[in-house]
């Protein structure tokens, strides 16, 4: 027997997906840019600040990028009670992803840094500069821009990761088309409308990102 | 050729074992052979499971001892599963199923149910400090569920509007939640509650209230009147001299409810 298909029964919860993909797009919005910040802070003590610092931020890069995300996530939300941090599962999830992205993001960072050729460090010195100062206009724009695309691959990889958010009942998209399914037991209308709003959300997030990095490389590419 | 005779010996050894169980009483074969086979279950905990001794233990097993005990037989527990017990009482390879089997329309035209011998039920549970007592009462509260069972279907139904509902993907992760303090009140099953209990966590899950009440009975074969009576005296003895209830306290971590 030929299986119905029934799309409009997934349609019905059509203000569920909405909530739904508002959450995720918070949850990644957040995360990128929290991430992003702490992956710069991150590559910036492990290539140029203080050598005091640099253990525990190696330490803190290495257990993230060596442990699950799920963990990290059930970590954050059901362990740290236990030390008296009560975190809500937005809170908790948009901490867990920007520490997740921090670690990633702060080794891509401290290659693109690491390309920067000596002489603009000699060219920054010579005009008096801080090394603060130089690594802000000097370093930091041309590394980024070396990274972006990788950078963007791994954003778009968090934030479809962001998934695992639902485990802790943050309610995104993943949680929406759990909760659909199990409504309505549509499983293949449910994750196949699903996959296709993830999809759009990664093109989409891809394009921001893109213009975001010719808006923010403009005059350096020149 | 050899084939075939495997073939053949494989048939005639079927249609031994397919041979009509001469139909007597099941109360009196049991009393002549001294020996009561009772299924049990080993993978659903506290109503049956295995100990680190690889002996069955639970509620269960203890129910099924208590009658062996009051029918003066030895006791022989049977390992079942939730999809084969009633196969196996229906193929006469048990006298009872003491399972943690629901009553249900389909179940009672296969075969026959005892009384109630252990309270199964979905409620709201919370800590005693927390006074709720009806769905109502849920108003501007937060309460942890597993998503998609049937106390999250009940309760998105009979939930006021200011409640929240925080839908997790399992029962682990509802009884972390509670347990971790992340939800105050829990909807789940009176199991998985005892589950919580057991831990002894600072607060502890009190029944509020109940969303659906399925006790578990005792299986046995159709038309068998005798049996049944003198499973149903012995369990009713054993809820009037508290037996039954210690059974209770001691798996479910709650006595037996009054109205079962």
């Amino acid at each position: 027997m030929a299986y119905q298909y029934d799309f409009s029964s997934v349609f019905e919860y059509t203000p569920v997906l909405l909530k739904g993909i508002g959450v995720t797009i918070e949850l990644i919005a957040f995360g990128a840019v929290a991430g992003v910040a702490l992956g710069i802070a991150c590559a910036w003590v492990r290539t140029q600040g203080p050598v005091w610092l640099r253990a525990p931020v190696t330490a803190y890069i290495e257990l993230i990028r060596n442990t699950p995300f799920l963990i990290q996530l059930f970590f954050v939300f059901f362990g740290l009670p236990s030390l008296g941090i009560q975190l809500g599962e937005m809170q908790a999830a948009c901490l867990a992803m920007a520490l997740n992205l921090g670690a990633y993001s702060a080794e891509i960072i401290r290659a693109g840094i690491d390309a920067t050729p000596r002489g603009q460090y000699e060219a920054g010195a010579s005009l008096a500069l801080s090394r603060l100062q130089v690594f802000r206009h000097i370093v930091l724009k041309p590394a980024l821009m070396r990274i972006w695309p990788a950078l963007s691959s791994q954003i778009v990889i968090v934030m479809l990761g962001s998934a695992v958010c639902s485990q802790i009942a943050a309610e995104d998209l993943t949680f929406a088309a759990n909760f659909i399914q199990s409504r309505n037991f549509r499983a293949f209308e449910v994750y196949f409308v699903t996959t296709g709003i993830y999809l759009a959300l990664a093109v989409l997030l891809r394009q921001v990102l893109r213009m975001t990095g010719r808006r923010l490389f403009r005059r350096a590419a020149r | 050729m050899k084939r075939r005779t495997l073939l053949l010996s494989l048939c005639a050894a079927a249609s031994i074992l397919a041979a009509p169980l001469s139909h007597a009483d099941a109360l009196d074969d049991i009393v002549k052979a001294g020996v009561i086979k009772i299924a049990v279950p080993q993978d659903f905990p506290p109503f049956g499971s295995v100990g680190a001794d690889m002996k069955p233990l639970g509620y269960d097993i203890d129910t099924a001892q208590l009658i062996a005990k009051q029918l003066g037989v030895k006791l022989e527990l049977v390992p079942v599963t939730s999809a084969n017990r009633i196969p196996y009482l229906q193929t006469k390879k048990v006298d009872l199923v003491i399972s943690s089997l629901g009553k249900n329309a389909e179940r009672e035209k296969a075969i026959d149910f005892s009384d109630a011998y252990a309270p199964f039920f979905n409620g709201v549970f919370g800590p005693a400090d927390l006074k709720v007592a009806s769905a109502a009462d849920l108003a501007g509260k937060t309460i942890g569920v597993t998503r998609g069972a049937v106390e999250d279907i009940e309760l998105t139904k009979i939930a006021p509007e200011s409640a929240t509902l925080k839908r997790y993907e399992d029962n682990n992760g509802t009884i972390t939640a509670f347990l971790s303090g992340q939800v105050p009140l829990i909807a789940t099953g009176n199991v998985v509650a005892a589950a919580i209990l057991a831990r002894n966590p600072p607060k502890k899950p009190e029944t509020k209230f109940l969303i659906k009440n399925s006790p578990c009975y005792i299986g046995l074969n159709k038309d068998e009147p005798k049996l049944r009576a003198r499973v149903n005296d012995i369990l009713a003895a054993a809820k009037r001299d508290g037996s039954l209830s210690t059974i209770s306290q001691k798996w479910l971590g709650a006595a037996l409810p009054k109205d079962l």
